[in-house]
């Protein structure tokens, strides 16, 4: 692995996405018209939008990273650059963090310009630090560029990327204590729950909701989500395999 | 005493989805040549050049290239590749696409990338989108990828198919001067005719060496007017 060759692939990526204006502009615009959206629909309730928002800015900018990241790594390998790359001297990290740099450069754009618009025109209150709320987006923004790298590796065709969408990420939003507070769920749910990322994700954003002052579980909730990002990566390395049949 | 050889096959056995495509194929290619690899389509000869590359999954036998097991870290950059398909992306401009594969290389000469677009014929497409080029500028594009830097052998998987005349004599020519300079090739085809273009040639058939010779030992041996006529010759005396 080489700084200058994932320094290069990240370039390419982002390259190959400045040629496609339409997808960059659904990338920025998709989760702030649904957190405006949310926001119309709680009008009439502002205490609801204020205890559920955070949450949902951790979502939406995890769900589209999740998807756009694992349908992009899937067209690499259709289109057979895939196979061109491993058998010349790029190390499987190289691609994995070219692509995780620049994705989470977009998905740094995407969180922060979803958290300006929550707390600004949407008139979001915490009580929190609101730039420690942005850096828990953009964190969870990087977190799903990760987990779709990863998952990228067991879809062979774009269709099923694209199932692994509520395979992976719906589970997540149902356990991660917004419907329904984690420790009311049953034993086994809350187990499951806690080794699901999102579910720290969105720990740390409704801590920061009540919570005025940055209590050591936000940091933890951070470092939970930070270590998921790494693992998912370096599984991502592992199952890349320079053979295939 | 011979040099050995750049290619040296040795009883590969390779088995995909449940088939069995090569099964004891034993080659050697001599270093500085052009060898041809012919056969029918599904003959095995992508799967063969996977092997060499060292991307295929093989069950048995070894593959040596240029003295290390194929698909060694050491061969990464000494070995180069184009698919049958053109493995680029179709979203960058050709320039683009060479500039990244170079900087994944770690070529560091300056002007590699102009020097492959004048050997494919591309210096005018340099910054047009690959995917509105034709299908034969892709698939140039991707044997340009294939030029870059200073590959010691390069496996290229059918490079010539859907050009015209003059630019397949011309890619020939590019093949025989890099040859020339000690480098190794092979080429596959299922192009009867581009068979004479070769130093030397391998016959495959259901994943087997059918006939190993040169164009003018295989039209000897079979009294064939041209290398076409040679392999049906082959083919139905074949046991």
């Amino acid at each position: 692995m080489t700084g200058r060759r994932t320094l290069a692939t990240a370039r390419r990526v982002l390259a190959q996405l400045r040629r496609d204006p339409r997808t960059v502009a659904l990338l920025l615009l998709v989760p702030m018209l649904l957190l405006w959206l949310l926001e119309l629909v709680f009008d009439g309730q502002p205490g609801t939008f204020d205890r559920i928002g955070p949450a949902l800015l951790a979502l939406f900018p995890f769900v589209v990273m999740f998807l756009v990241t694992s349908v992009t790594t899937l067209r690499e390998r259709t289109s057979g650059t895939l196979e061109r790359l491993l058998s010349m001297p790029l190390g499987r990290l190289d691609l994995l963090l070219g692509y995780a740099l620049a994705f989470g450069l977009v998905a740094v754009v995407q969180a922060v310009l979803a958290s300006v618009l929550m707390l600004g025109p949407l008139g979001l209150d915490v009580a929190g630090p609101a730039w420690l709320l942005v850096v828990v987006a953009v964190v969870d923004a990087v977190l799903g560029c990760a987990l779709g790298l990863f998952v990228s590796a067991f879809a062979r065709t774009e269709f099923q990327a694209v199932q692994f969408m509520p395979a992976v990420v719906l589970p997540q939003f149902l356990l991660c204590g917004l419907l329904v507070p984690r420790d009311e769920m049953g034993a086994v749910l809350e187990a499951i729950s806690a080794v699901l990322p999102l579910s720290y994700a969105v720990d740390a954003m409704q801590r920061l909701t009540v919570e005025a002052d940055v209590s050591v579980r936000v940091l933890v909730d951070l470092a939970v989500v930070g270590a998921a990002i790494v693992l998912s990566l370096a599984l991502g390395a592992a199952t890349l395999r320079r053979r295939t049949a | 005493m011979a040099a050995p050889p750049a290619i040296d096959v040795d009883g590969l056995r390779v088995v995909r989805g449940g088939r069995v495509v090569l099964d004891a194929l034993s080659l050697a290619v001599p270093a500085g040549t052009v060898t041809g690899l012919l056969g029918p389509s599904g003959s095995g000869k992508s799967t063969l050049l996977r092997a060499i590359v060292g991307v295929q999954v093989v069950e048995g036998g070894t593959v040596t290239v240029l003295g290390l097991p194929a698909g060694s870290a050491g061969l990464r950059a000494r070995v180069a590749y184009a698919t049958q398909a053109a493995s680029v992306y179709d979203d960058l401009s050709v320039h683009e696409n060479l500039a990244y594969f170079a900087a994944v290389l770690g070529t560091p000469a300056a002007g590699d990338v102009e020097r492959v677009l004048r050997e494919v014929g591309l210096t005018g497409e340099a910054g047009d989108v690959v995917g509105r080029l034709s299908g034969g500028q892709r698939s140039r594009v991707s044997l340009a990828v294939a030029l870059l830097g200073a590959p010691e052998l390069l496996v290229l998987d059918e490079p010539t198919v859907g050009l015209d005349p003059l630019l397949r004599a011309e890619l020939w020519d590019l093949f025989h001067r890099l040859a020339g300079s000690g480098k190794t090739l092979l080429v596959s085809s299922h192009v009867m005719d581009e068979a004479t273009r070769c130093d030397d040639l391998v016959l495959l058939r259901d994943g087997a060496v059918l006939a190993r010779a040169t164009p003018a030992e295989l039209l000897a041996r079979t009294g064939a007017a041209d290398a076409e006529e040679a392999f049906l010759r082959l083919v139905r005396t074949a046991p």
